[in-house]
């Protein structure tokens, strides 16, 4: 079995863990970087295509606590201020590195230019042309990490266990897609950087590696989780025709632009009848659009894939050309032509705003554990404005970085292979094992269906308990399942371990969403439609052996507002 | 709608010791060959060795293949009711079935560590 040892240990590579492993080792520590995926392309950073939120008032004037103010009225109460102050009081620090470091931010007379999106009162988000911001992101980073002294990286190889011992990180073990074995790794501090959870439910944006990982092996080891029911749904992402190459979320700026219709499948403008105005632009609101659609789809008149049209046909081709250019090919490329054809778009689980609880040097409860990225919960609160989730995987990764560094340059706790033990003998059993059930991967897929149906967009308490007897159910068939025979490049035996993450992350989701009697931002119950000042408080969920348990606690805030 | 289905013949095993398979894949418009071969996993042989990530931006750029004797990404090749033959890159050494050894090599585990 292979061993490494290093002072930091960042599992993940997505935006969030490539600016943290640069961040260590300018901190002069050791560094290993792991990737389920390749080191860069695994996760969410590289898909994202619109635009980074950071108040560098290069547009017009701006300042972080404008950014902050919005964030947290986004957010709706709940906020870990501290950690949103820190997003953007940093973001810019962050935005103008990455362009010492040559991303191609769109420019506009020697400035960088600055555009609006939902939420923002200023003009203050970054793009790279064109839809390229994920992307270049995610290139600046890669050639970060690879021209740094002390950063290893490591592709293909995911994490299953963060071993702790007297309440200290050690190190954890990890399993190699490549060979199918484990590989143990001492480190001083661990950074937990692994990304959302969006793929718990059939409809979403996510990659294949957005399982909930981060969550699960945070809670395993011994973290909490906050903020686990508020995840954010967007409402009129991309369903049909079959679509690639393009960001699912795209058609929102089409539709601020251009002015879309949103027709039923009957070809009829349905918003008004669920108590909003839209007249072809976009002024329902998020959570009423996806009401109405939900609702038109479950009466019978949704488009044929189960969403509603998005109709651009009464506007003329010039038009839509100008606005969108070279956008217009690729949609074409994909046979696509807006000037003939309306888009099929329905809901769609797009960000996570929970995840794992940390203070303000982005530690967990457990000393050594970090987190960084859309992993950690707290900074959006209830939502999140539009653009600041890579801020916040910028942010927090250089933040996560420089704080494991610190906390690495103290006394090594040391390593003690029987850390791994645990995680030996489940391997063996699992290699060992004659399921006579389905793959694991099936098994995912039912899930998805439930967490879809039962607590999706909108919820109840007779639905969230129906996905928790689901999840409950399915969890109890983990013995019986099948995994293929052979170690070399063996998914079935990573969607086992990613299954078991699935569960636990779907689990803190649906029994958060359960425990939460109020709607509040993307958290919506259709039996308690208003927000209650009682649930102005964060739940936090742990593990206790074996068990998830909840408690509730007061906001965290940070004084720099008083209203 | 009649149910249609296409035909993906994939390439599986080691390079010495491989063999092309067939797989019949419910088809619908549109759809790209990484498509078929996540349903091959999913319904019809889990034990399929692919690589991919980002299913459909075609941002990760990890999951290329040989498609009917083209280096293509899978994802935005699409599928067409005729079929198509899916072999591993060419030039690489093959890890398993489509999967080819694509990392850069310093982001490998047995880099000389
Ligand atoms: C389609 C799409 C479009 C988006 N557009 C925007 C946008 O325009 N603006 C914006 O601000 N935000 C956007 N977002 C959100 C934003 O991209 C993400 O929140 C952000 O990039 C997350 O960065 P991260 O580094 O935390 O995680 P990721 O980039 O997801 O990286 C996590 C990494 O962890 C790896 N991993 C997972 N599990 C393990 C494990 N067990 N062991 C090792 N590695 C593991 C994954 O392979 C992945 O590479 C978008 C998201 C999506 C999905």
């Amino acid at each position: 079995m292979t061993h490494l040892a290093t002072d930091v240990l960042v599992v993940g590579a997505g935006g969030a863990g490539m600016y943290a492993a640069v961040a260590v080792a300018r901190e002069g520590r050791s560094v290993l970087l792991l990737d389920k995926g390749l080191v860069g392309r695994g996760g969410a950073t590289i898909m994202a295509q619109m635009t980074v939120a950071a108040a560098i008032a290069h547009e017009e004037p701006d300042d972080w606590t404008l950014h902050l103010e919005d964030t947290l009225d986004a957010g709706r109460g709940i906020c870990h201020e501290p950690l949103s102050r820190m997003l953007c009081e940093r973001a810019p620090e962050r935005i103008l590195e990455m362009d010492r470091w040559g991303t191609r931010w769109a420019r506009e007379n020697g400035h960088i230019k600055q555009v609006t999106a939902p939420g923002h009162r200023r003009k203050r988000c970054c793009y790279v042309d064109f839809l390229s911001t994920g992307p270049a992101v995610a290139a600046t980073l890669r050639h970060q990490v690879s021209i740094a002294d002390r950063v290893r990286r490591v592709s293909n190889v995911a994490a299953i266990e963060v071993c702790v011992a007297d309440g200290r990180v050690r190190g954890a073990v990890a399993l190699d897609l490549s060979t199918g074995s484990l590989v143990t790794m001492a480190a001083r501090a661990v950074v937990l950087a692994a990304g959302g959870l969006t793929k718990i439910f059939r409809r979403n944006s996510a990659s294949t590696n957005m399982g909930g990982e981060a969550y699960w092996l945070a809670l395993e080891a011994g973290a909490e989780l906050v903020d686990m029911e508020f995840v954010q749904f967007f409402p009129i992402a991309h369903l049909a025709p079959r679509l690639v190459g393009m960001d699912p979320i795209m058609w929102d700026p089409f539709r601020y632009k251009l002015g879309g219709r949103l027709l039923n499948g009957n070809f009829e403008e349905f918003i008004h009848r669920y108590g909003g105005q839209d007249e072809g632009r976009y002024t329902a609101p998020r959570d009423l659009a996806s009401y109405a659609i939900l609702k038109e789809v479950e009466a019978g008149r949704g488009s044929p894939h189960g969403g509603v049209y998005l109709d651009f046909r009464h506007l003329p081709e010039a038009t839509v050309r100008s606005a969108f250019g070279p956008v217009i090919d690729r949609l074409l490329a994909n046979g696509i032509d807006l000037t003939r054809t309306a888009v099929e778009v329905a809901p769609t689980a797009h960000y996570h705003m929970g995840g794992i609880a940390v203070d303000e040097r982005l530690e967990t409860r457990v000393a050594g554990l970090f987190a960084a990225g859309e992993a950690v919960g707290g900074p959006g609160g209830a939502n999140r404005v539009s653009g600041n989730a890579i801020s916040e995987a910028l942010v927090f990764g250089e933040r996560a970085g420089f704080f494991a560094a610190e906390t690495a340059a103290g006394a090594d706790p040391g390593w003690s292979p029987a850390y791994a033990e645990r995680a030996r003998a489940e391997l063996a059993d699992l290699r060992a094992r004659k399921g006579s059930g389905p793959a694991p991967g099936v098994v995912s897929t039912e899930l998805q269906d439930a967490m879809w149906e039962h607590a999706g967009p909108f919820r109840s308490e007779e639905g969230l308990e129906r996905a928790l007897a689901r999840i409950h159910a399915l969890r109890r068939r983990l013995p019986e399942l099948t995994i293929a025979a052979g170690d070399v490049f063996n998914l079935d035996v990573q969607d086992w371990y990613e299954l078991n993450a699935m569960l636990r992350s779907a689990e803190a989701v649906a029994s958060s969403a359960l425990r939460r009697r109020e709607s509040r931002g993307a958290h919506q119950r259709l039996d308690a439609p208003q927000m209650s000042p009682a649930f102005e408080k964060n739940q936090r969920v742990a593990l206790d052996h074996g068990v998830l348990t909840s408690r509730w606690s007061p906001v965290v805030r940070s004084g720099v507002r008083t209203a | 709608m009649t149910a249609r289905v296409t035909t993906l013949s994939v390439w599986r095993g080691g390079a010495e010791d491989g063999r092309f398979e067939r797989y019949e894949v419910p088809f619908e418009e549109g759809m790209s060959v990484l498509d078929a071969l996540r349903w091959i996993r999913a319904h019809a042989d889990s034990s399929l060795a692919i690589r991919y990530s980002c299913i459909n931006a075609n941002a990760c750029h990890t999951c290329m293949a040989l498609v009917d004797g083209r280096v293509e990404y899978t994802c935005t090749a699409r599928l067409t009711p005729a079929g198509v033959t899916v072999a591993p890159l060419p030039k690489r050494p093959v890890i398993r079935d489509l999967v080819t050894d694509t990392m850069p090599v310093e982001e490998k585990l047995d880099c000389g560590a």
